[in-house]
């Protein structure tokens, strides 16, 4: 009888032991994905303002798009806690300057200027689908840390809670999609 | 008026005209002292399609919010607005290009940039941050090179500009609509028979020094079972009183952000108008506007205060930052109404330096010095 009591035990201690540190794995694996999106979106992020910095010294643009975009890239760039503001306003500059309906046709036609906002765009395409990737990681790995083992038994250790990374990236202007600026078809 | 001709002008504000500003203003009445010296003069700036605007304004479409010089400004820029400053240099075939803040990543910039021919710029704020002059620097030289009359408002915009950009300006300052603030009511029931004192400006904005008056006011109000201090301006109420020692608290009245109409009645209502700042004052605009209105005036002794009030003649100086020092100059002036009285009317004859008419004239013989040989010898008001 005592025999049996205690294979029970032993049995349920076994299989809560290899279940929890399945979770604690998961969790784990969880937090090393946010960190790996979280890399790709800072680097897109990084390349975004790149381009933007060459095109502000381009002579493509007028000169008070120029500086603007130039100031706005740099307070991207520096900013820490700020971060989501400031790329937002870098957005909203660059979709004033090359989202507006008819707005790439009055673009000075220097040279390279057509590779340059292909490059643009590209870029920016790219901070969409990594930011979108980083955000998904969070949102799983926000929700395994809620269950209440993780909370119970701390699996997450002293890993800070991930944070979503919320800002404004879309290029074309809402409602007039411009074509080459419409990336609403990835967000779908 | 001269016998002359009549300048084409085209003014460009890089700030959104509904929004108040100081360039806004600046520019509004410099273009209708302008229009009544006799000269044609067309202003763009950022605004709505559908905006009411004066007749001499084209609008240059909605501006965006960004961040520019640490706060968030209304700024025009991009190939749209590139396209409207074009046909707008286009159809006013102007005499001359005169630009406000060009430094400032809007219109201002961008006329530069499209316009052949004589250009003059203000500068206001000058603030403009030399990492940003460095990162498109290019594209900005080859637009502000183009520049070839500088003016600057206050010595501290003018230290800026030479700074950031080499050459030197001409000083003129901002200038003072006088017959808008030289006939007002008082307020009903102010000044009073025991006396009454004003203040105007930002109530939590350290450098108006409203927290220099309220001391002074401890001292003088406990003195004088009578006096009443009116305080006209944005910021926290509840924070103000609770500065005001209780049995004082009902003599204090703050009336917060009051239209254009009550400002001007503000200055009218007191026996004494203090402009207590501890700097950052380029030239003080409040100071000005309650010399038009002919207000005995106590300022404390800021370099620049101390030039608009003509060395102390024109206005009490008190030691900056002082309240013992200010009590005793309200006080003196309080108990003498022909000191009062000789310092209104010389206030009134030194602020006519700063009225805009006389303003505008310096303006245009700016223009002349940019205009090509010959053409300035028949300007209107020029000489």
């Amino acid at each position: 009888m005592t025999l049996a009591v205690s294979l029970i035990i032993i049995t349920v201690l076994a299989i809560s032991g290899v279940y929890v540190s399945w979770r604690a794995g998961r969790l784990d694996r969880l937090h090393t994905r946010v960190e790996t999106a979280r890399a790709a979106l800072d680097a897109a992020l990084v390349r975004r303002s790149s381009v933007v910095l060459e095109i502000a010294s381009s002579g493509l643009l007028d000169p008070a798009a120029s500086l603007l975009l130039a100031d706005l890239a740099h307070d991207a760039r520096a900013a820490q806690s700020g971060r989501e503001l400031a790329e937002s306003y870098l957005t909203r500059a660059l979709r004033t300057v090359f989202g507006q309906p008819g707005s790439r046709a009055s673009i000075e036609p220097v040279e390279g200027a057509a590779e340059l906002v292909a490059e643009l765009e590209s870029t920016a395409q790219q901070v969409f689908i990594a930011r979108k990737f980083y955000n998904g990681a969070v949102s799983v790995t926000v929700a395994a840390r809620r269950h209440w083992l993780a909370r119970v038994l701390r699996l997450a250790g002293g890993a800070p809670m991930p944070e979503f990374f919320e800002i404004d990236d879309t290029l074309a202007a809402t409602g007039m999609g411009e074509q080459g600026t419409d990336m609403q078809h990835l967000a779908g | 008026m001269s016998v002359g001709r009549a300048l084409r002008v085209g003014l460009v504000c890089p700030y959104s005209w509904d929004v108040p500003g100081g360039v806004q203003e600046h520019i509004r009445d410099l273009a209708e002292a302008l229009i009544e010296l006799g000269h044609e003069v067309s202003v763009i700036s950022p605004a709505d399609e559908d905006a009411t605007l004066p007749d001499y304004v084209v609008p240059a479409g909605r501006a965006v919010a960004v961040p520019y010089n640490g706060s968030v400004a209304r700024l025009s820029f991009g190939p749209l607005s590139a396209n409207r400053v074009r046909r707008w240099i286009k159809e006013g075939s102007f005499d001359v290009l005169h630009v406000h803040e060009p430094y400032a990543p809007s219109l201002s910039l961008i006329a530069c940039w499209v316009f052949d021919g004589p250009i003059v710029a203000t500068v206001h704020g000058a603030t403009a941050r030399s990492r940003v002059l460095h990162a498109a620097e290019p594209v900005l030289r080859s637009a502000l090179e183009k520049v070839s009359g500088r003016i600057a408002v206050s010595e501290a915009a003018r230290t800026t500009l030479v700074h950031h950009l080499g050459g030197d300006a001409v000083l003129i300052p901002n200038g003072v609509n006088v017959s808008r603030f030289e006939k007002a009511e008082p307020l009903p029931g102010w000044p009073g028979s025991g006396g009454a004192i004003g203040f105007l400006g930002r109530m939590d904005e350290p450098r108006k020094g409203l927290a220099v008056l309220l001391r002074a006011f401890e001292v003088i109000g406990a003195q004088r079972p009578g006096l009443r201090l009116l305080v006209a301006g944005p910021g926290d109420a509840e924070e103000v009183t609770a500065r005001v020692p209780a049995a004082l608290r009902d003599r204090v009245v703050l009336l917060g952000q009051v239209s254009e109409a009550v400002k001007v009645q503000v200055y009218h209502s007191v026996d004494v108008f203090c402009a207590p700042n501890t700097g950052g004052e380029s030239f003080g605009i409040v100071l000005a506007e309650a010399m038009a209105a002919g207000a005995p005036i106590v300022a404390s002794d800021l370099d620049a205060f101390r030039r608009v009030l003509r060395g102390g003649r024109a206005g009490e100086l008190f030691a900056n930052g002082d309240s013992g020092d200010l009590a005793a100059a309200i006080g003196r002036l309080l108990d003498d109404p022909q000191r009062r009285a000789s310092l209104s009317a010389a206030a009134s004859a030194a602020v006519r330096d700063y009225d805009w008419p006389t303003i505008a004239r310096d303006v245009v013989k700016v223009y002349a010095a940019v205009l090509p040989a010959g053409a300035a010898d028949t300007i209107r008001s020029a000489s």
